[in-house]
This record gives C-alpha cells, sequence and structure tokens, in this order.
C-alpha cells in the first residue's frame, strides 16, 4: 500500500461518534463534526464544560444542522406552544427526546448562564420535559429553540402536543381521594377499637363520641372518595350496563346508611371501619390500574411527526406556511432531513425520499421531475422543490385518519373478563339478598334488614374488583422489563384473546435497519480496505451500511472526494481511483437483479461488482411462524410479492399472504376478518399500517427504538423482543387463569361472609376483619402468582 | 377520663394538619416528578471560575 497513510482512529469528545477527519478540533480535542465541536464552543464560551465530567461523550451527534425555525416567529404558532405568558415572562414545556443523562439534566437546567434572559430550565427526566421561563422582551421564543438547537438539544415541536394532552389527562386527584381515604381509615380503626375490645359500662358515653366522630370521618371517605364509584354506577345504569361499580357503590351505600343509623339510634356501633378501609383499597386498586408511560406516547398519528410549518415560495421568496394554511398549488421547498408534508410533484431537485416513517422501508427511493412523492417521506440530499396537489388531511396517507376508526371512542374493544362476571355477581347477590330478607321478614322485620344490608356489605366484591388490577399491573411490570410496553392493564387481557395474528413485512418482519448486504464481487482485501475508506466520508445509510458490512478496516487517506446526492461518489486513494453508486453512475455489464437496491463499485476504471441490499428478517420469525398451530397467521404488505417464496414456509399458505395492499385495504383486511368474529392482533411499525392497527382488537408497533415515532396503537414492542412474542402470548394467558383463581378465592370469603350475612348477626368486628384479610390475601396471591408464572416462562 | 376528650381532639387536629400539608405539597407540584431530584441533587453546584488575571 505505498503511498498510502493510515490515519489513527479517534472519537468525537462530544457525542463519541468515530471521527472522520482530525481537520475539526479545538483545545486539542477532536469533533466528528462541526455541529459538535459548535455545541463544545458554545458549551466552554459559558464555562459549562462540567457537561463532559459528568458522562464520557454525553452529547448527540451534530452531523445534521441545517433545522430552521422562522416558523416559531409566526403569532398563531406561538400561541399554540407555550404554556402561559404575561407582559414580562412566557413559559412553555418542550418534549427534548435527546435528554438521556446527568449531562443532559444539569446542562439544560443551566441555561440561564447561557442567556440572562432565560429564568429558569427545569427537567422532568423520566417524561423528557424541559419547562422554560423566560422572558419574551429580550429573547423570543424562536431564539430560545435555537440556542436548544445549538447545544444538541433540539426540542420536537409537533402539531398534536401530547405534553398539554397528557397533563390535561393526569387531572383527576386520584391521590388526594387516596390521602383523604388513607387519613380516615387510620382514625376511624383507632376510634373504632375501643368497640372491639369491648368498653367498660362507666365509660359508655364514650362509645357514642366515637361514634359521632366515625360518622364525621366516614362523610369525606363515602361524598368525596368514594364519589367516583356512584357516579359510574349511575352512568352505567343508565346504559343498561351492569358492571362491578354498581355493587360496590351498592354495598358503600348500604355500609354508610347502616352505620349511620345504627350509631344515631344507639342500636350498634356502625360499620365506619370497614367502609373507610373498602373505599381505601379499592382506590388503591384504581392507582395501581392507572400505571402508564410518560415518555412513551400511544395515541400518536400522523400530526405528531409531521412539521409545524413548512417554507413556500411566493414571489420568488420564502416564507413559513403553518400546516393549516398550505393549499394545492403552493410551491414548497423541502430541504435535506426535512419531511414531506402533502402530496406534491417534484418540481426542481434530485430527491431522494426516505419513506421509513410510512413503511419501514430505511433504504431512501430516487425520484424523478414531474413524479408524485406522497406525503410522509423524508428528503435526504439537497433541498427539492415540490408543488403540492393535495391538502395535508387529503393526502393519499392522510386521508386514512379521516376513516371512522379513528372517530370512534373505544377504551375496551374487548370485554373483560370483570365485565362479563360482574354482571352475573350482581344478579345473583340481589338475589341472595332478597331471599335473606323475606326468609326472616314474616318473624323478625328488623332482622330481616339487617341480614338484607349484611349480605350487601360483606359480598360487596372488593377483591373481585382488585384482583385484576394486580394481575395486570403485575403483568404489566413483566412485559416492562422484557421491553414489551402496554398501554394499560386491560390489553393484556386482550392479548390473550386475540385468535389471529396479522403481521406486516417491511420494518415488522423485516429488520429496519440491517438489510443484510451481499457482496457481489471478488474484491481483495486491499481494494475492500479501499471502498470502506471512501464510503466512511458518506453519510448516506447505504454508505453506512457497507462500512458496516466490511467491518473495521484501517482507514486510508481519500482526496479529491465528490458526493453527488442519489447518485454515488467519486474519490482518489492514492494511487487509486474510485467510483461506488448507482447503476448511472458507473457504467458497467447491465445484467443485476432488478427487485433488489445495489450499489456498483469501479476501481481504476475497471468494473468490479456490486453490493446487493436485501432484506434480512428478524430474529425469532422462526418462532412466530409456530403459532400457525394455534392461530390464524396472516401476512399484510403494502410491497410487490418478490419474497414471497422465502416467507412462504413460514405462513404455510400463499392464502394468508397479502401483498399490494394500501393503508386503507389493510384497514378493510382487518374489518372483513372481524365481520368473521375473529379477534385479531395487528403488528405493525410505519404509518401505514396506522388505520390497522386502530382497527383491529389489538395494535401491536414495533420500533428499534421507543423514543422514536411509532404510530398510535394499543402497545408497543421492541424489536429486539420481537422472539419473545409467542411467550408473551402465554404469559398473557397465564395470567387470565390468575384473575379466574382469584376470583375463587375471593368467592370462597364471599361464601364465608355469607353465611354469617344471612343469619342477620354480622358483628362489626367480624366484618372489620374479613374485609381487609380478603384483600391482603388476594394482593399477595395475584402477585405471587404472576411472578411465578413470568419465571415459568422464563420472562424474569 | 374525660382527658380523653381533648386527647382525641387534638390527635385529629394534628392528623389533619398533616393531611393539610400533603394536600400543599401535592397541589405545589411536588409530587409531580418523582425521579429527577434524586439525579439532580447528584450534581455539584459550582461557584462561578474567576476569570484569569
Amino acid at each position: 500500500m505505498a503511498g498510502s497513510t493510515i490515519l489513527e482512529k479517534t472519537t468525537c469528545y462530544h457525542c463519541g461518534d468515530d471521527c472522520d477527519t482530525l481537520n475539526i478540533s479545538i483545545d486539542e480535542k477532536n469533533f466528528c463534526c462541526n455541529g459538535c465541536k459548535g455545541v463544545y464552543q458554545v458549551l466552554s464560551e459559558n464555562k459549562l464544560c462540567s457537561y463532559y465530567t459528568y458522562n464520557d461523550h454525553p452529547g448527540a451527534s451534530q452531523e445534521r444542522t441545517d433545522k430552521r425555525f422562522d416558523y416559531l416567529s409566526e403569532p398563531t404558532i406561538i400561541s399554540e406552544l407555550i404554556d402561559y405568558t404575561d407582559a414580562e415572562k412566557t413559559i412553555v414545556t418542550f418534549y427534548v427526546p435527546q435528554i438521556h443523562c446527568s449531562s443532559c439534566l444539569w446542562l439544560l437546567e443551566q441555561l440561564n448562564k447561557i442567556n440572562p434572559a432565560i429564568h429558569y430550565g427545569r427537567v422532568d427526566f423520566l417524561k423528557k420535559q424541559l419547562n422554560i421561563r423566560f422572558d419574551h422582551r429580550q429573547v423570543s421564543l424562536r431564539q430560545v429553540v435555537e440556542l436548544l438547537d445549538d447545544i444538541g438539544y433540539e426540542p420536537l415541536i409537533s402539531l398534536q402536543d401530547i405534553i398539554k394532552e397528557q397533563n390535561a389527562a393526569t387531572k383527576d386527584n386520584l391521590v388526594s381521594k387516596i390521602a383523604v381515604a388513607g387519613f380516615c381509615f387510620g382514625n376511624v380503626m383507632l376510634l373504632s377499637f375501643p368497640e372491639y375490645f369491648g368498653i367498660a359500662a362507666a365509660e359508655q358515653s364514650f362509645k357514642y363520641f366515637f361514634g359521632l366522630l366515625n360518622i364525621l370521618f366516614i362523610l369525606p371517605v363515602v361524598f368525596y372518595s368514594g364519589s367516583g364509584y356512584f357516579i359510574s354506577a349511575w352512568q352505567n345504569l343508565r346504559n343498561k350496563v351492569l358492571n362491578i361499580d354498581f355493587p360496590l357503590a351498592l354495598g358503600i351505600a348500604v355500609l354508610f346508611i347502616r352505620s349511620v343509623v345504627e350509631i344515631i339510634t344507639r342500636s350498634g356501633a356502625g360499620f365506619a371501619d370497614t367502609l373507610c378501609g373498602l373505599v381505601f383499597f379499592l382506590l388503591i386498586g384504581k392507582f395501581v390500574q392507572k400505571k402508564t408511560y410518560h415518555h412513551i406516547s400511544f395515541e400518536r398519528d400522523y400530526r405528531s411527526f409531521f412539521p409545524v410549518a413548512v417554507q413556500i415560495i411566493e414571489d420568488s421568496t420564502e416564507r413559513p406556511v403553518p400546516l393549516s394554511q398550505l393549499h394545492t398549488g403552493h410551491r414548497i421547498v423541502i430541504r435535506h432531513n426535512e419531511i414531506i408534508p402533502a402530496d406534491a410533484i417534484l418540481l426542481k431537485g434530485e430527491a431522494l425520499v426516505d419513506f421509513s416513517f410510512v413503511t419501514g422501508e430505511a433504504i431512501p427511493v430516487g425520484k424523478t421531475l414531474g413524479e408524485i412523492i406522497y406525503a410522509g417521506g423524508r428528503q435526504t440530499g439537497e433541498a427539492i422543490e415540490l408543488e403540492v396537489i393535495k391538502p395535508v388531511s387529503q393526502s393519499y396517507l392522510t386521508q386514512l385518519w379521516n376513516n371512522e376508526a379513528f372517530t370512534r371512542k373505544q377504551d375496551n374493544r374487548m370485554q373483560t373478563f370483570n365485565d362479563k362476571v360482574s354482571k352475573y355477581f350482581t344478579v345473583v347477590l340481589l338475589t341472595i339478598a332478597f331471599a335473606a330478607f323475606l326468609f326472616w321478614l314474616p318473624t323478625d322485620f328488623k332482622r330481616g334488614l339487617a341480614a338484607f344490608t349484611a349480605v350487601l356489605i360483606v359480598a360487596c366484591p372488593c377483591a373481585l374488583a382488585l384482583s385484576t388490577p394486580f394481575t395486570m399491573s403485575a403483568a404489566l411490570g413483566v412485559f416492562d422489563k422484557n421491553r414489551f410496553y402496554l398501554k394499560n392493564t386491560a390489553v393484556v387481557e386482550q392479548l390473550a384473546a386475540i385468535d389471529t395474528i396479522v403481521l406486516d413485512k417491511t420494518g415488522t418482519i423485516t429488520n429496519g435497519n440491517n438489510s443484510s448486504i451481499e457482496l457481489k464481487a471478488d474484491l481483495t482485501s486491499e481494494q475492500k480496505q479501499l471502498v470502506y475508506s471512501v464510503c466512511m466520508n458518506s453519510s448516506h445509510p447505504l454508505s453506512r451500511m457497507i462500512c458496516h458490512f466490511l467491518g473495521r478496516e484501517e482507514r486510508l487517506e481519500v482526496t479529491r472526494y465528490t458526493e453527488i446526492a442519489g447518485r454515488g461518489i467519486t474519490a482518489d486513494i492514492y494511487p487509486h481511483r474510485l467510483r461506488i453508486g448507482s447503476r448511472k453512475f458507473v457504467p458497467g455489464p447491465r445484467s443485476t437483479t432488478p427487485e433488489a437496491t445495489c450499489v456498483h463499485i469501479m476501481i481504476d476504471e475497471k468494473y468490479l461488482g456490486y453490493f446487493s441490499f436485501v432484506q434480512s428478517y428478524r430474529n425469532g420469525l422462526e418462532k412466530i411462524a409456530e403459532l400457525k398451530a394455534g392461530y390464524n397467521l396472516q401476512l399484510l404488505s403494502g410491497d410487490q410479492n418478490h419474497e414471497l417464496p422465502e416467507l412462504l414456509p413460514f405462513f404455510g399458505f400463499e392464502a394468508n399472504m397479502h401483498f399490494n395492499q394500501s393503508p386503507q385495504q389493510k384497514l378493510d383486511f382487518i374489518q372483513s376478518l372481524q365481520a368473521n368474529g375473529n379477534k385479531i392482533m395487528m403488528i405493525g411499525d410505519g404509518l401505514n399500517d396506522s388505520g390497522a392497527l386502530k382497527q383491529s382488537d389489538l395494535g401491536i408497533a414495533v420500533t428499534d427504538n421507543i423514543n422514536n415515532f411509532s404510530p398510535g396503537s394499543d402497545a408497543i414492542l421492541d424489536g429486539g423482543s420481537f422472539h419473545l412474542l409467542p411467550v408473551f402470548l402465554r404469559f398473557s394467558k397465564d395470567t387470565v387463569n390468575i384473575i379466574h383463581f382469584s376470583f375463587l378465592i375471593s368467592l370462597t370469603y364471599n361464601l364465608i361472609g355469607l353465611s354469617y350475612a344471612i343469619t342477620g348477626k354480622l358483628s362489626p368486628l367480624t366484618a372489620a376483619i374479613l374485609m381487609p384479610v380478603s384483600t391482603v390475601t388476594i394482593i399477595s396471591f395475584t402477585s405471587l402468582a404472576t411472578h411465578f408464572a413470568a419465571k415459568r416462562r422464563k420472562l424474569l | 377520663m374525660s382527658i380523653l376528650y381533648f386527647l382525641i381532639g387534638c390527635s385529629v387536629l394534628l392528623a389533619l394538619v398533616f393531611l393539610g400539608a400533603f394536600f400543599w405539597a401535592q397541589k405545589n407540584g411536588q409530587n409531580d416528578d418523582l425521579y429527577t431530584p434524586s439525579m439532580r441533587m447528584l450534581l455539584d453546584e459550582e461557584d462561578e471560575i474567576p476569570p484569569e488575571k
């Protein structure tokens, strides 16, 4: 290798990536790109270099720094983004996906050192949110965002403001209700002990005093903490549904009335203790069930990743226009890494569009002038000009959201076990209560009433109401450890109930990022080194993949490097000359496989061959294929059917494989399966699956990075856990069995309680012991059983 | 034993104060983010480096 110099490998001080050149350095520190160096300069000027002491290479790579924030000067857009503003200050909350370590936290809370007009920055680490208060007379919102971008923390600003939706959703003071119930529970228990242990005859006056205090305590428990149950029961009754809230509300009401009557008439001690305990435990169950992932959004649609505004050309000047005002006929400019927001015709420039958001296909597609480019693609390479031919909401992709599947409000698409059981439970409960009443009525009216109320008290399905939330939240924790994130606890039950699995192809069963590369050329190791050195200089995804494929070669110094976007690279490595790129770019024999993407190589004017990129399948596809035995397995792809022969063994029959499906057809396909009574799980990844994911009984989005975009779904599965899917399905069935079994346990307790109750002689002490004991049994049984089931399935 | 009336009054009052404190903390947003402060406390509050002479 005469005449070639070998470069040492250095890593970027800021982000830790390999440095391509040694030219970008300052203070004896090397950087991979000017962006990273810029961040370092901003930080060092402001004496914020402690950023680098908390973690090694805390920064994110800054290779792409041509973002534009002109639209943040538009008053209409500003007013939508900010939380609060007055004459002096503005408060705004940003979602910053880059937040990942303590250095990020430290830096973002030191913003006032860079610009004193920023009063403070506060980070919520788990939600990846940054709350900033700034003086808008001295610094504009746009400047704040630009500052954040300069230091490498570009906020994600989208039309669908997830932050505000989430903050609105959490305002239901469940915690306050639990606090009140817990406070009263403790006090009432204390005041009830003397009654349980017996009070001397001389001190009977205390009994009445304690009783009155108990009434005071149960008032807030019933009318504040327990109010939700009455409201829910009433609403369900009006909709002619008997759900579990009805017997619960009935139990609470009966407990309350009987306690008040007994205490005031001095005929007994009342059940204040049981009442407070019941409400307290029920609310705890509700709290456990409400576990959510703040940093993952399950409700995303196209709006959450489309830009807020787009640059249009009018009278040969550019200006930003909010997407809602974008009309047909507008001429728009899309720069490197920007998303095309509406169906448009390419007028100028070399389009190389990455449709990975839409289809999951990672390799960019070249488009020629005059061709229609569908919305949702991301331009890579130079700036292009397009003419909008359809408004944003009417584009090929986005019109999917006009379908009724998206407007329908559906919380639980399937009846849960609780819903099914509680209907019968309520009927049986009322029957027993009235039977007991009628039995005693002829002999002793008072005793009949006592028996009637006692039945309703003792059979109050507290344990039943708790078994599902506790089992499901334990299961949710297990899934979470295996990087399978469910939207809520009800999804576990849905997972157990499905009988049909529909899979998308690209990005779902194929690997989004790592297509397998085949080298169809005889290259010597020296030639490989040459190709590697050249490709290392390009940020094009295909070049990156080639470098990855060739592995860590030593890099040679490259001169006269030119990259023509969408075509290829020419470069010199003394004494060789290389030409790497598309067929048009590299002259040579014309016999390549038509369907695969190819990169051709020419060294010293001699054609050597090509790299071909074929999608590889995710690990564990064969395990999914084994599910054929128990499930109806279908493939639903938007692609051509040239991979049919490879996929046939996995799916069995050609009839189960559907190619060339448009987003709308995918949705319709799911609907047609549902019409046959199937319960469908759809697994997809791109925006084109959104309709099918929403329509299906259980939509799972597969993604390789959970913080990246994923379409709205019920669950998000990390690509690395794809092979565990069959285990997840079996485990979900286990948890449903656990719920069934805990239901039996709670029934046993109910029967024991009933045997006391129907005699009309239920003592407050019995109720006060039975209720917490049954609750604790259920909670510990479900938690332990779920844990063991997970162990057995090797998920823990 | 009538001192009990007074004592129970005191204990309930004290408990109410704690409940009130919890409500105040809740409203104040002190329970909104339970994770970040654990990281924040590990970062040093550093003094301005004095400008070199």
